[in-house]
């Protein structure tokens, strides 16, 4: 084994010592990520009428509380919305002394108080003057926060420039005891480091044995010949490869392959336990039993994988391909070969004799590292083929993939969803009308309120309002007719009725947060930012509503 | 400067408490009258720690204005990440105190008041002053004490000694916000399998035969501290204890080649540490709070009764009602069915109890309707029952007798029907 042990104690540094709770969710890795990445957040983007100031914009403060907190690199609150009653009766980061003063520059003067890690500043400007003026503006950014409502023609160019760039955008809306996001990816977003399961995803293969592994279940030939101590004692794995070697014998060479032979073979297993001992069974065979029916399954490439093989990206990498696109490629390589993925290495504890079990898992951990080699073999060749690239794929970083891959995700980026003649988007939302109890109705409720903002800022018209009767009829009809315009949807009166409600419960603060739930989407969206920005777990696809009504959530693919 | 309390100010929360919506309650009077329920109700919060943080600051945001909150902790360095009432300058000082100074500070016009201490100090008479109770806290057993607690207060013949208690819990990604009703709806313990403990490494493993780096952390702590400094208590929190089980631990899989033990590995192992994160707690928080407007106000219906949240894979929730048991030990009145095999000895039996799902009880004592099977206390009478130990459950109790579990952190007893296997 060529790990060695540390020699001597090395405490934790007192950075490790603030964010150890988070480390141990996403490792030093996904904080390095966090940590070089800032976000901008785009509060608001002027009035709505003569009455109201536009957007309160408490998610989107609460959305920033926790990537601060956490140690995000740093972040920029752009608001042109000055400091009024009302905000005090719902912002927390507000006080007293700021009414009058700009809402931008007071949010981000306590939102910096929380760490002093992260690096905060502010722009009184609209989002639109910014990214006119400044083109070098929105390239600094890792992630975009909107928080709506705001206007259509705002969100549009703020949205697409960010496409251009690649950089990911949340749009978020919060109102009454409603609130809607949605997660604008790039067209493809690749994840390695999904966290799966770890109870679903062992990799053992025992149908498979490599030399090394079938040579240790030669030393277990004689069970019947070991004392009740060593019998008790013999890992679990080596019983199920002994166990399947007499199985074999007696059908043909064959593997128990369907439901029933496995129960016979389960049994098979249980039979070779001793229980004349004082405990009246074994462990180890209790271990062999229970994973009979999730261990002895033939390896298949998980169809999700398929998919990424069959990419063109991944087919034919360019000197321009992320890293990702290059690994990904090297182990299709590898699967072609050996039809196989890499192995992952890991061993689940097991009852074990403490030499039998490490000599064990080092003929897993060696295996491992085969694999890796031969797919870091196939990266470099890939890599020279293309040419120079900056630098080399880090070693650590095929590493990481080959034990992930099984799990590995690629995320096709959506644009964030619009009642604007987008097929699919239409599709979908009609497939989940026809579901009673969906919260699809609260998000069309959402987009109903987008379009009477939209009115409102665009014709500018004096005295209108966000309670103005009218201009909500006209919304609502124009969804309506939206939704059925490709004639494949017909909206019966229930459908009506459960749209016109959930209007109904969003108007009922014209337009005004409801701290507690505004603070809980700003967990659900800075979640979703931590998961983009660290490249970890798995991101919404791509729609999420919340309905605090009821106390549920839904997600939305449209 | 205006009225603190300007009706502007409130604008929003005012909003949804003068006018019906499409799903309040049809006979629910909207107005001035269910303005003033709510600021008059008087609510408690358990856990000034990451959820409390941000309960404290929903529950004033969101209109209630004499909230009291009870915590023991003091701040330490790795709350920072997630406890945002708190700075670094704060470490050492007691949690409920700096978060209820801050919440008053920043939120003109409500009161917070703090008790450093734990929640088994107050009495029944302290727990009746409020109107609800919002739990934030990291303790199956303080939950069970105070679910046990409020559940023995119940009178039904005054509904004012009636008080939901909303609890939430987060681990990581994942967290769940319940909704109970002592005596009406399904209570904590009612659920208690739901939240099953962590099975433990069974002692031989760690004394004779380690595979994994957390084997080798669990010998250093339990096996060579009790060795080697059996006089000094262990305090996780102490740098320098935490630093020796690490070269305990790192000696002791050095010699059965064991690699893993790291520095932060050895403290999450010795203090069961949980992974914890500000935006979880958010959503957690959050979902509790806005239960408790719910219930106050009525403005719209309430959580029946839990909602589960799950964040590693898109946004996941899912809301349901947990039943409320018959034979739950403590709102039941049915004995809860316990299977047990006849042939172990009482004392095998007791050591399971810690660990069974339905149980959970670190430090059992166990008697029949006509005898003490076991009890620890006072020293005579364990002096007396230790015998029993030995013998097996056969010899003690009959096939579906009952059985009273007590347990020093609960007031209560428990109620078992041994069912042999």
């Amino acid at each position: 084994m060529t790990e060695a042990f540390p020699s001597t104690l090395v405490g934790p540094s007192s950075k490790e010592r603030k964010y150890d709770r988070q480390l141990r969710l996403w490792a030093a890795s996904g904080q390095k990520a966090l940590e070089e990445s800032r976000v901008l957040l785009v509060n608001s983007d002027g009035p709505w009428g003569d009455q109201s100031t536009g957007v309160s914009g408490v998610v989107g403060v609460e959305t920033l509380k926790n990537l601060v907190l956490p140690g995000v690199g740093g972040f920029t609150i752009v608001d042109p919305a000055v400091v009024t009653e009302p905000d005090l009766g719902v912002n927390f980061f507000l006080e007293e002394e700021s009414l009058g003063k700009s809402r931008a520059e007071e949010t981000c003067r306590l939102l910096r108080e929380l760490n002093p890690d992260v690096e905060g500043s502010f722009q009184t400007q609209s989002i639109l003057e910014l990214i006119q003026q400044d083109p070098e503006f929105l390239p600094r950014y890792k992630l975009v926060l909107v928080s709506g409502p705001i206007k259509h023609s705002s969100l549009d160019a703020l949205c697409s420039a960010a496409r251009e760039l690649n950089i990911p955008v949340l749009y978020t809306r919060s109102v009454g005891f409603y609130s809607t996001f949605s997660l604008q990816l790039p067209a493809t977003f690749p994840i390695v480091e999904t966290h799966p399961d770890p109870e679903t995803t062992q990799d053992l293969r025992l149908l498979n044995p490599w030399p090394e592994l079938t040579e240790a279940t030669t030393r277990v030939e004689n069970l019947e010949g070991l004392d009740d101590h060593q019998h008790g004692h013999v890992p679990y794995i080596l019983l199920l490869l002994h166990y399947l070697d007499q199985w074999k014998e007696s059908h043909g060479g064959n593997v128990p392959s369907n439901y029933k032979e496995k129960t016979e073979f389960r049994e098979m297993v249980r039979s070779g336990a001793r229980t004349s001992n004082p405990e009246g069974g074994e462990e180890n065979y209790d271990e062999a039993v229970a994973a009979v029916l999730k261990s002895l399954n033939p390896f298949s490439l998980p169809s999700s994988l398929r998919e990424i093989f069959e990419m063109e990206e991944c087919k034919t990498p360019t000197p321009k391909s992320a890293d990702f696109w290059i690994i990904a490629s090297a182990v299709n390589e590898f699967y072609q070969q050996h039809k196989m993925l890499p192995l992952p290495g890991s061993l689940p504890d097991m009852k074990a004799q403490s030499a039998d079990y490490i000599s064990l898992q080092n003929i897993y951990k060696s295996k491992a590292r085969r694999d890796v080699e031969e797919v870091t073999k196939y990266v470099r060749r890939v890599e020279s083929q293309l040419g120079p690239r900056p630098i080399d794929i880090p070693d650590k970083d095929i590493e990481v993939f080959c034990k992930n891959a099984a799990h590995i995700n690629v995320i096709h980026g959506r644009n964030i969803p619009q009642l604007n003649g987008d097929a699919p988007t239409l599709k979908s939302l009609g497939n989940n009308l026809s579901i009673p109890d969906s919260l699809v109705t609260v998000f069309i409720a959402f987009q109903i309120l987008d379009g009477v903002v939209t009115d409102i800022q665009t014709r500018g018209q004096s005295g209108q309002s966000l309670d103005d009767e009218a201009a909500w009829s006209t919304q609502i009809s124009r969804a309506i007719d939206e939704i059925t315009s490709d004639g494949s949807q017909v909206l019966d009166d229930d459908c009506r009725e459960r749209i016109l409600e959930a209007t109904q419960e969003l108007r009922r603060t014209e337009g005004g947060e409801l701290h507690n739930i505004s603070s809980l989407t700003g967990g659900l969206v800075a979640q979703e930012a931590l998961k983009v920005i660290t490249r970890q777990y798995v991101p919404l696809n791509n729609t999420c509503v919340f309905d605090g009504v009821h106390s549920r959530s839904e997600m939305f693919k449209l | 400067m205006s009225p603190i309390d300007s009706p502007l100010r409130w604008r929003y929360l005012h909003e949804v408490l003068t006018k019906p919506g499409p799903f309040s309650d049809e006979d629910w009077i909207p107005g001035p009258e269910t303005i003033s329920a709510l600021e008059s109700s008087k609510v408690l919060v358990i856990g000034a720690g990451g959820l409390g943080c941000e309960i404290l600051k929903n529950l004033a945001l969101s209109g209630f204005k004499d909230i009291h909150v009870i915590d023991m902790d003091t701040i330490d360095i790795s709350n920072l990440n997630r406890q945002f009432l708190f700075r670094h300058s704060d470490i050492g000082k007691p949690k409920a105190e700096v978060a209820a100074a801050f919440v008053e500070r920043r939120v003109k016009g409500v009161s917070i008041t703090p008790f450093v201490g734990k929640i088994q100090d107050k009495d029944e008479d302290y727990y009746m002053q409020f109107k609800i109770i919002v739990c934030g806290l990291d303790s199956i057993e303080a939950r069970r004490w105070i679910n046990a607690t409020l559940i023995g207060m119940v009178d039904p013949e005054d509904p004012e000694s009636l008080k939901p208690l909303i609890d939430g819990g987060t681990e990581g990604f994942k967290g769940q916000a319940r909704v109970i009703l002592p005596t009406l709806s399904s209570c904590i313990e009612c659920q208690l399998d739901m939240h099953a403990p962590r099975p433990a490494v069974p002692l031989c493993t760690i004394a004779t035969i380690p595979r994994q780096p957390q084997h080798c952390i669990e010998w250093a702590h339990q096996i060579a501290w009790q060795e080697h400094r059996k006089d000094d208590a262990f305090d996780s929190d102490d740098m320098e204890h935490i630093g020796w089980v690490y070269n305990e631990a790192h000696e002791r899989a050095k010699q059965f080649n064991i690699h893993g033990v790291t520095f932060q590995m050895t403290q999450g192992v010795v203090k069961n540490i949980i992974p914890a994160i500000a935006s979880t707690n958010a959503v957690i928080a959050a979902a509790t709070t806005s239960e408790a407007l719910k219930i106050a106000t009525s403005c719209n219906p309430y959580l029946e009764n839990y909602m589960m949240y799950a964040g590693e894979e898109g946004v996941y929730t899912y809301t349901f009602e947990a039943e409320k048991k018959s034979d739950c030990p403590v709102c039941g009145n049915l004995a809860r069915k316990m299977t047990v095999n006849p042939k172990m000895t009482l004392e095998e039996f007791i050591e399971t109890i810690g660990e069974r799902p339905e149980a959970q009880l670190k430090k059992p004592s166990l008697r029949t309707e006509e005898k003490t099977l076991y009890q620890r206390f006072p020293p005579q009478l364990e002096e007396q029952t230790r015998a029993n130990l030995k013998r097996s459950i056969r010899e003690l109790v009959d096939d579906g007798e009952e059985i009273a579990v007590s347990d020093p952190a609960y007031t209560i007893d428990f109620r078992y029907r041994l069912i042999f296997s």
